[in-house]
């Protein structure tokens, strides 16, 4: 439902991380997503499209999501299961007294960008203002 | 081309917000509720009940979220509570820096309890940390049984589970068996209270259940 707003603010970090990395291009962003979160995935996918579009940064970057799936501890008998959004209750013993481990992720995990000597060493000639000098490591 | 790690919560600004607010309200010992619900649930009728309930005891504020119902503050101050309107305009849910503004408008330290009304919405506000002690979700029977297993986010992020209305239960063929068992599986833990806010019925053992937490804080 708020997916767009979700995504503005993935996208205003992104850029962020990038600027200050000296990078050119995103290529790449890598999300983990809880399934116990009301994020929906494809929805997530529909605005990084929608909002990478007007992003110089960003225009041709894609977005991988990788959906956790709830894990969850039982307090009683200590199992550690996975379940699905519905099942809480514990498998082994049937234990009320249960804590969710995993599922509820919305992170940035990482970015993957171009940076100034990837352009060099490339095709693009239209980078004349860095030189190999100023690149150092 | 480089990899940059991140590991950053795309929710950061507002988590670290709430932090700060959960800070403030430990400080002042004032408890906070979240409440959420779908739009004409009971949510007002509900916190009007449990400052009924609850006034003798505590000092009261509510802050009405819910854009469907400008008139939820107007309802409470007429009650003598001091209540909030935050202008959401128009989002779907509430959010740390929103609640903050509102929040800076009350006396915190001469508070026990804050009640949020939020946006009527059963699935975004979910996913957002406002600093509270607590959600707790409310339903009413004419919603019917089976929304446990269509928004399991919300009865799972409840500490409790209001059931609302229970006097239409007759007319509205609501099978609590199985809403029971759904909301069993996807939150063990939380009570379920059946209430009926307009009929003064159920609302003293919810209320009895929220004054133990309250008074834990203080
Ligand atoms: N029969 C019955 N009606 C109720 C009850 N609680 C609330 N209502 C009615 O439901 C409608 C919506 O209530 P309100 O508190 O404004 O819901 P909100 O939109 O969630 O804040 C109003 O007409 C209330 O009178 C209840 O326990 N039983
Ligand atoms: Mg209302
Ligand atoms: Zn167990
Ligand atoms: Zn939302």
């Amino acid at each position: 439902m708020h997916e767009l707003g979700i995504m503005t603010g993935v996208m205003d970090a992104v850029e962020k991380s990038a600027r200050e990395a000296g990078a050119q291009k995103v290529l790449e962003v890598t999300l983990s997503v809880g399934e116990m979160t009301e994020a929906i995935e494809d929805a997530l996918q529909f605005a990084f499209e929608v909002l990478s579009e007007s992003s110089q940064l960003c225009s041709d970057a894609t977005l991988k999501i990788n959906m956790i799936s709830p894990k969850s501890e039982c307090l009683e008998c200590g199992a550690v299961y996975t379940h699905d959004r519905f099942h809480m209750l514990c498998p082994e013993c049937g234990g009320f007294a249960t804590q969710l481990l995993e599922g509820r992720e919305l992170q940035i995990d990482s970015i993957e960008v171009d940076l100034p000597d990837d352009a060099e060493s490339g095709a693009d000639a239209d980078k004349s203002g860095v030189s190999d000098d100023e690149l150092g490591q | 081309m480089a990899h940059i790690d991140l590991k950053q919560p795309i929710l950061d600004k507002n988590d670290q917000l709430a932090r700060e607010l959960r800070q403030r309200f430990a400080e002042n010992h004032v408890f906070v509720v979240d409440l959420l619900a779908s739009p004409g649930s009971g949510k007002t009728s509900t916190i009007l009940a449990t400052i009924d309930a609850l006034r003798d005891e505590f000092n009261i504020a509510v802050i009405e979220g819910d854009i469907a119902s400008s008139v939820d503050a107007e309802r409470i101050k007429a009650q003598g509570t001091p209540a909030v309107q935050i202008n959401t305009g128009g989002a779907c849910h509430l959010e740390s820096a929103m609640l903050k503004r509102a929040i800076d408008m009350l006396d915190l330290e001469r508070l026990d309890l804050i009640i949020i009304e939020n946006v009527g919405n059963l699935v975004c506000p979910t996913d957002f940390d406002l600093g509270e002690n607590m959600k707790v979700m409310i339903l009413s029977v004419p919603e019917g049984d089976d929304k446990p297993l269509k928004y399991p986010g919300v009865f799972q992020a409840a500490e409790a589970v209001i059931l609302n209305k229970v006097d239409t239960m007759p007319v509205f063929n609501f099978d609590e068996e199985a809403f029971t068992s759904a909301v069993n599986q996807l939150n063990p833990q939380a009570p379920i209270f059946r209430i009926a806010a307009t009929k003064e019925q159920g609302v003293s053992e919810w209320a009895e259940w929220l004054a133990e937490k309250i008074r834990a804080v203080q």
